[in-house]
């Protein structure tokens, strides 16, 4: 079984997001990036499933769209336990662009099953992973919260509203993962940091896509008003506040 | 002249940072308030691969520059010193003593289990009456023909009940002085070798420091590093190292402290503002900002100089000398911006600042590394 994980290059999510003086534009100068929070989880449950069944899962490859600026990010994935990267050159662009691309590059690829983390920390598109299973032909399950491997068959769990539901699939499929897919996530070690100079990182060219929307501008959120402290004692000045200031009651 | 990092060398700060602000942070005050020794953390650091990072691959080690070992010992430091000491003791004066002057055969039976981190290193210098005065080594090594025969105390040995492995160094010769010191690697459970009670420490509670006996203790032969004599020499070299690591100790206890000023200086409000706004903080703070880069680079030097094979012993010396005084100024510092809370265990800066006073102690007092930098001067111009 071969698993791709689909790794998408964000910003550290302590960052504070500015814009360019137009509102046109993200500026992302002195930023640091980082593997989005949910695929570094979907990249740490492949690890420990290839650990846990070495018979069964052979490889783990990663994948992202974006500039050669992304190739850090992509050596960490090797350094926490991938075997190899691929990078699309593709730099920019919307959820369709995105999947597009890497349905571009691992079209016609063994890959049995392919994790993409339910969103990705900088834009929130939610859609990739959906777009991806669609663009390949492949089944799909959404907000997996936990997965397993038993023979050929893919067993996940998926939250839903007030509980869980158990699922068994098979390959090829992509997964779209959540918070649970693993607890923490993994740390590279200096063996797997030396290891990663010699795995290989392969660039693919980017094909032609058109994205499916253009981006107008953007909007910083208000500035947090200053928070106004109330006596505990004085229960009748917060009611009157809450009604007249906040005017939630 | 190139400041910037390496992207490997970025990694390991990060993944130091990582297990840091993840994994250590959660139980550092339990473990700071009634001394328990961070087992699990020193396991996982041992699997991740800090315990031998310096090590070459060859004998298990993580095969990594001193550069990087000074960014993932400040990201350790910034959160629990007790647990960096270990990972200080053993990678830059135990496994770095044994890679580097050690016979094959020390390194395959001794280093490679280190580096592994399946056993810990301590190194045994001071004694009761020889602390910085390392060349009035009361403890002896009798040579006895096929063996060695040690006897007398070793204190203040950080690792002194967990190690699997000592070097302890001792007098073979007195009538040569220092030039009759030889240092040994001694199997921690030897017959005749017992460890005195913990000691109950002001800071860095949770490492786990003792005083050790040999009664009587037979140590092969094999077992010596170097030449007959060489363990003085030894020491001093090894040492020079060891202040890479203690200096960036200290580095990252100031950093450590400072980040926690920072962050606290902007939520708490005085007199109708953050109290950051007040120029009697920032103006502390600017101060505490520019020593850390001071010490940082002065690490960084070290480092730098010990990975491209050039003399480093003054440039250690100055960084462990001064990171260590200013890990005393900034931390205090970070106490009085807390003000009260500064004074709880809740806030971190309290045992940040008694774990700084250690640093201008051990590994050669701040005064020792005076000697060693006038000395140099002195010479010199």
């Amino acid at each position: 079984m071969n698993i791709l994980v689909c790794i998408s290059n964000v910003p550290d999510t302590t960052t504070r997001i500015k814009y360019s003086a137009d509102m046109k534009a993200v500026d992302y100068s002195g930023v640091q990036w980082i593997i989005n929070p949910w695929d570094e989880l979907a990249l740490t449950r492949a690890i420990e499933l290839k650990e846990a069944h070495p018979a069964l899962v052979q490889k783990i490859t990663v994948i992202t769209a974006g500039g050669a600026d992304a190739d850090p990010t992509l050596r960490k994935a090797l350094a926490c336990g991938a075997d190899d990267a691929i990078r699309v050159d593709a730099a920019g662009g919307d959820s369709l662009f995105t999947a597009t691309q890497l349905a571009h590059a691992v079209k016609g690829e063994p890959f049995d099953v392919i994790l993409c983390g339910i969103e990705s920390s900088d834009y929130n598109g939610s859609a990739v992973g959906g777009m991806l299973a669609e663009l390949l032909d492949y089944n799909s399950v959404s907000a997996v919260s936990s997965l397993n491997l038993d023979g050929n068959s893919i067993k996940v769990t998926r939250e839903i509203d007030g509980g869980k539901q158990s699922i068994e699939t098979s390959a090829p499929v992509v997964l779209i993962v959540q918070k649970g897919i693993a607890i923490n996530p993994r740390i590279p070690s200096m063996r797997g940091i030396m290891t990663a100079r010699t795995k290989p990182l392969k660039v693919v060219a980017a094909t032609a896509a058109a994205p499916g929307s253009k981006v107008v501008g953007y909007q910083a959120p208000p500035q947090k008003s200053a928070c106004k402290m109330i006596d505990p004692e004085n229960i009748d000045e917060l009611v009157h506040l809450l009604h007249t200031e906040a005017r939630v009651i | 002249m190139n400041f910037e990092f390496s992207e490997e060398q970025l990694m390991i700060q990060q993944a130091a940072r990582d297990y840091a602000q993840r994994e250590l942070i959660k139980d550092v005050i339990e473990r700071d308030t009634h001394a328990i020794y961070p087992t699990e953390h020193v396991k996982a650091l041992s699997e991740l691969g800090f315990m031998g990072m310096l090590v070459d691959p060859e004998y298990d080690g993580g095969g990594m520059d001193t550069v990087s070992y000074v960014l993932a010992m400040e990201e350790i430091s910034k959160v629990d010193s007790s647990v960096s000491v270990i990972m200080s003791v053993n990678n830059s004066l135990v496994c770095y003593g044994i890679e580097k002057f050690g016979t094959e055969a020390q390194k395959e039976k001794f280093l490679k289990p280190l580096a592994r981190g399946e056993k810990i290193g301590a190194f045994l210098l001071s004694e009761p009456e020889a602390g910085s005065d390392a060349t009035s080594q009361r403890t002896t090594a009798e040579d006895k023909g096929d063996y060695y025969l040690l006897n007398g105390t070793k204190n203040w040995i950080t690792n002194g009940n967990t190690a699997g492995t000592y070097l302890v160094i001792a007098q073979t010769h007195p009538e040569k002085g220092h030039k009759g010191i030889n240092v040994l690697i001694v199997d921690r459970h030897s017959p005749g070798i017992s460890v005195g009670p913990h000691e109950d420490k002001m800071g860095m509670r949770s490492s786990d420091t003792h005083s050790v006996m040999f009664n009587d203790v037979k140590v092969p032969k094999e077992n010596r590093i170097g030449e007959d004599g060489f363990g003085f020499k030894f020491a001093m070299k090894t040492l020079e190292g060891g202040r890479i690591g203690i200096a960036a100790q200290a580095l990252g206890i100031a950093s450590g402290a400072f980040e926690r000023a920072v962050k606290y200086s902007k939520e708490r409000k005085a007199f109708g503002t953050e109290i950051a706004n007040h120029q009697s903080v920032a103006f502390k703070l600017a101060d505490m900002a520019v020593k850390i880069e001071n010490a940082r680079n002065l690490c960084l030097k070290a480092a730098w100089l010990k990975d491209q094979g050039k003399p480093y012993g003054y440039a250690s010396a100055m960084a462990k000398y001064y990171a260590a005084e200013i890990a005393m100024e900034v931390t205090t510092e970070a106490v009085q911006i807390h003000g009260g809370y500064g004074y709880v265990k809740e806030y971190h800066v309290e045992r940040l600042m008694r774990e700084a006073k250690l640093t201008q102690i051990y590994e050669g007092t701040s005064e020792i590394q005076q000697i060693v930098i006038s000395r140099q001067v002195l010479n010199e111009f």
